[in-house]
């Protein structure tokens, strides 16, 4: 480089400087060669790595994974936890019941036709298990959908008067399956606080967005469809594609009550809404032939967008289906997740219910009369209260004040039960989950009323909760 | 598609020597503790598997793939051409249409939604949901039915298609059937119980069957208790979020059941996928998770369960058990296998894939099977310990909130797992096992001998053959139904947008000759359809099938 300072003129500098390049020896060339990658490497390299201070060495990583304890998969259940210990019915849960050994009146069971123990539906099974044997070993896609589930699901179709029925293998899984399939993330939900369980998780599968609304308030669910009135002027967009849907039960399951369906009808209209109602219990006991709460009503059915039942209760069969009109069933055969993945109904099963809604559209008013006796004889005890529509079979009994804890409420109740299990007559506590309840309804015994019970056994039960209540409470 | 042929042999050599390599490579990582899952060949592990443990997942030439999204464009494109002329009344509307009374609400469905469905799936609709009017055993009487809209809707004829071969149905041990002698517990317990329970396993639905049915499973599966559901899919769905919550992490195979995903997603807990039955994916997730801690708060995880299924029911493959459960005893994890496919399906007595490896029950910390595929009947249990057990008891959704199972269903459960279990006096379930497992092999070899590429375990009585064009879906199976045999086929979203599939199960109540009708039908149709896209041929390994296993 020294020849550079012998340059006369700016213009040979560079000339020079080329010269030079020539002249230079070759270990000359490769250090600055060297220099100058070095101060490449410099520039475009971090001072520091924030990523290489942090990371943990391996060791480190070893040690926390070494240190980590996990708890255990389960915790430890008490021995006497109040619901570990079952109550364990030898033979058929039938209008006569054995529990724990004791033959008892059955006032638990939701066997409220009495079609458990019908010869008629046992024969009409028999046949389809000659036929069909058991399982169907496989799902309705595959192979799983026999020539008595297309009977069944028409069946219900025209008992409902609707255009359409689905069924599915599993109660639980009906209205389960069934919310998610329509209502989507985004999409708004306004569902009574007292919904059953199932509601509960068809809801939290949807991921939609839950509102609640007070236990049969219909001024407080049409503040919250207000609510979202105003919500939706603020972004007509997103309003035009989120749909919404109010989530109710003909016969709520934790209350006993029934739900005001014709004020319902209206908000529906009013801030166009569609309505899914659960109708497990109410399927079979309400209205003139058993329709549920639309015929207890006389409302059009297909003002009810879904309709949903199982047939677990009235049917006494297992399963449960969804009925409206084909534009929205039929959806469910591609999109109901408890119907495309799950093996479909035992066609003995299937052949069980068809026999049952038989036996219901021959003479509706040997049951429903029967059924709708006079459970307020229950009423009347010290220290008990009854929850619950007067004609409804399936009511509550709850203390009238508590007694300082769920713990020792539930404990109490226990003990009434008992009493009435001594002395011939099965009872159960309404039995929930208490962590996982959205809206935990007070502990309770449930009385459930079927059309085998006679006067007698209804005064029978009356009498001995009086006395139970008397010993256990006062 | 031009000479296929020439293409085969020139992939050949090449596909070998990468199988060879990968064998090579899982030698070596074996060493270091990690163990490499390959998805093209079979690996097989002499540290921890007692036998070769075989599975393949041969890919097929890129042609193919090109072909198949070829085959999807073509159908989107008429597919949008088709709803152009529905929009302006150039064809005919069949889709049911929303109430006039409430054209204004938000609609229902979104119109791309359905698009797929409207589409594709209708042009192929009649291979699914084809009702059958028999017991679903080996071979099966269908309902004739015939559409005059191009699938929108069918009409019966009122004929039936008898004796149609079965090879979709998951009944591996044959216990769908009809016997007068094989039902008669079943007859007499439907007439001492009836059909429902109409109450929950917590109020008053636990029946003295239903008390015997866990005793008998417990004592099956060699655990210390068991509890039965009435449905498999909420078996899965119901339970897991009894068993973790917030807070808890949850790895989950890829290729896992809906059931199991609903479930985990039910939960609440923090959900990770790890790459199907591959071992170093879900090894660096419970290290991380271990490491890191909780997203965002580093909290540590308050437990981490593993989600893997037996045998996957679209891929035929079996879980890579002895090496889960020596990853979740090094990392302090639990293990919740699902054997709906496995039990009574494989191992040397039908006790599953945990029998299948050699290994304990006590291996496994939640067991959970279902009753509707090997025993032909219906439900689910979930075994372990004491301790689980008794939890779900007080803790299950669907032991609180679900009606208890059916008894004459749990009777046809006790009479099946008696009869695997020789209680009832014959060794005609341990031939069962025996014979699906023949059969198993029979079919699979076979299908490999004539070049379909089919999926999975050697092992597996779910035998995926690969079909990956769209047309080809409908064509298969309406053809294999014209040579009376049922099967199932199976497209996107089931499995992914390249890979569609034919299913077969088999089971052990198939003839050989039932077998040999179904394999020279598909061997004919496989070279009418350009089926046979194995790269392999039958000499290329010849060590997977000694004839002397075969042939006893």
């Amino acid at each position: 480089m020294a020849a550079v300072a012998a340059g006369v003129g700016q213009q040979w500098v560079l000339v020079e400087m080329v010269q030079a390049f020539y002249e230079a020896p070759a270990y000359h060339l490769i250090l600055e060669g060297i220099l100058i990658l070095w101060i490449i490497r410099l520039l475009f390299s971090k001072t520091y790595k924030l990523q290489e201070r942090s990371d943990l060495t391996l060791k480190e990583k070893e040690e926390l994974i070494e240190e980590w304890q996990p708890e255990p998969l389960v915790p430890p259940v008490p021995k006497d936890h109040p619901a570990l210990n079952y109550n364990i019915v030898s033979g058929p849960p039938t209008h006569i019941i054995t529990v724990n050994g004791k033959e008892c009146i059955n006032f638990a069971s939701f066997n409220f036709l009495g079609l458990l123990n019908n010869e008629k539906v046992k024969s009409a099974a028999q046949a389809s298990l000659k036929k069909y044997g058991v399982g169907t070993c496989g799902p309705r896609g595959f192979y799983g959908t026999f020539d008595v589930h297309l009977e069944l699901e028409e069946r219900l179709a025209k008992f409902m008067r609707t255009e359409e029925a689905i069924i599915y293998s599993y109660g639980f899984a009906t209205i389960a399956s069934a919310i998610p399939a329509y209502s989507k993330r985004g999409d708004i939900v306004f569902v009574d606080e007292a919904a059953c369980f199932a509601i509960q998780k068809g809801l939290q599968a949807s991921r939609s967005n839950i509102k609640l609304f007070k236990h049969n308030d219909m001024a407080d669910l049409e503040r919250l469809l207000k609510e979202q009135e105003s919500e939706d002027q603020k972004n007509p967009r997103k309003a035009r594609v989120t749909r919404r849907f109010i989530v109710v039960e003909g016969l709520y399951m934790n209350t006993g009550d029934i739900c005001p369906l014709p004020e319902l009808i209206k908000l529906k209209y009013k801030y166009k809404v569609r309505i899914f109602l659960e109708e497990s219990l109410s399927f079979g006991v309400l209205g003139a032939h058993g329709r549920g709460i639309t015929e207890h009503f006389g409302i059009n059915i297909d003002d009810i967008d879904l309709i949903s039942a199982n047939m677990e209760n009235s049917l006494a069969s297992i399963g449960g289906f969804c009925c409206g009109r084909s534009f929205i069933i039929d959806h469910q055969r591609l999109s109901g997740q408890g119907y495309c993945f799950s093996a479909s109904l035992p066609p003995l099963l299937a052949a069980a219910a068809i026999e049952a809604l038989n036996i219901m559209e021959d003479n509706p008013e040997t049951f429903l009369l029967h059924l709708h006796k006079d459970s307020l004889r229950i009423s009347g005890i010290s220290g008990l209260k009854v929850v619950g529509e007067s004609f409804s079979p399936a009511l509550h009994l709850q203390l009238e004040e508590s007694w300082g804890s769920r713990e020792n409420d539930v404990k109490l109740l226990k003990r009434v039960v008992d009493y009435c299990m001594n002395s011939g007559i099965a009872l159960t506590q309404a039995r929930y989950l208490e962590k996982e309840e959205k809206c935990l309804p007070p502990p309770s015994i449930r009385v459930v009323i079927t059309v085998e019970q006679t006067e007698q056994e209804l005064d029978r039960a009356a009498s001995l909760l009086k006395e139970a209540a008397q010993s256990v409470l006062n | 598609m031009a000479n296929p042929s020439a293409v085969c042999n020139g992939h050949l050599h090449h596909h070998h020597h990468q199988k060879q390599n990968n064998l090579l490579k899982s030698g070596i990582s074996k060493k270091n503790g990690i163990i490499k899952g390959t998805k093209k060949n079979g690996v097989s592990n002499g540290t921890l598997y007692k036998k070769p443990f075989i599975e393949h997942f041969e890919q097929a030439p890129m042609y193919v793939a090109v072909f198949t999204f070829v085959g999807f464009a073509v159908g989107t494109i008429f597919g949008y051409l088709r709803d152009f002329m529905r929009a302006w009344g150039l064809e005919k509307r069949n889709i049911a249409a929303e109430r006039e009374q409430q054209k204004d609400f938000v609609p229902l469905y979104q119109d791309f939604e359905n698009f797929y469905t409207r589409n594709l799936y209708l042009r192929i609709r009649d291979n699914w949901n084809r009702p059958i009017c028999s017991v679903p055993g080996p071979q099966f009487d269908l309902m004739e039915r015939v559409t005059d809209d191009y699938n929108w809707t069918f009409r019966f004829t009122g004929r039936t298609i008898k004796n149609v071969i079965n090879m979709g149905s998951y009944n591996y041990l044959g216990f769908a059937e009809t016997d007068v002698n094989a039902l008669k517990t079943v007859t007499i317990e439907l007439e001492k119980y009836g059909t429902g329970v109409c109450s929950t396993r917590q109020e008053m639905g636990t029946l003295d069957k239903h008390v015997e049915l866990e005793n008998l499973v417990a004592k099956f599966l060699g655990v210390e208790d068991a509890m039965v559901f009435g449905m498999g899919f909420a078996t899965n769905s119901m339970n897991i979020p009894a068993l973790v919550g917030k807070g808890c992490l949850i790895l989950s195979d890829e290729l896992n059941h809906t059931s199991l995903v609903l479930g985990a997603r039910l939960s609440g807990a923090t959900i990770r996928i790890f790459k199907h039955n591959n071992m170093q994916s879900l090894e660096k997730l419970l290290r991380d998770a271990i490491i890191y801690g909780q997203p965002r708060t580093h909290r540590k995880w308050r437990k981490i369960i593993i989600l893997v299924e037996g045998i996957y029911s679209m891929e035929g493959s079996i879980v890579r058990l002895p090496e889960i459960v020596s990853l979740k005893n090094k990392y302090k994890a639990y293990l919740y296998l699902d054997e709906a496919h496995s039990i009574g399906a494989v191992g040397a007595t039908g006790r599953g894939v945990v029998e299948y490896f050699g290994m304990s029950p006590n291996d496994v910390d939640v067991l959970m099977g279902t009753f509707t595929k090997s025993f032909g009947a219906a439900g689910g249990y979930i075994a372990g310990k004491k301790d689980l057990v008794d939890f779900l008891r007080t803790h299950s959704h669907s032991a609180v909130y679900a009606t208890s199972m059916c008894p004459p269903v749990a009777e046809q459960i006790i009479r099946a797992m008696r009869c695997l279990m020789g209680l009832d006096g014959t060794t005609q379930g341990l031939q069962r096992v025996r014979q699906l497992e023949k059969n198993t092999r029979y079919f699979r070899r076979k299908l490999h001998e004539m070049g379909f590429i089919i999926y999975g375990n050697d092992d597996s009585p779910v035998v995926p053959l690969l079909l990956y064009m769209p047309g080809k879906i409908g064509a298969f199976a309406r053809r294999m139904l014209e040579k009376n045999i049922g099967v199932v086929v199976v497209g996107f979203p089931a499995t992914p947008i390249t890979e569609s599939r034919a299913r077969f199960c088999v089971s052990a109540a198939h003839t050989r000759e039932m077998l040999d009708t179904v394999l020279n039908a598909l061997d004919e149709l496989g070279d009418f359809l350009h089926l046979k896209y194995s790269r392999y041929s039958k000499s290329s390994h010849p060590e997977l099938y000694e004839e002397s296993r075969l042939e006893d």
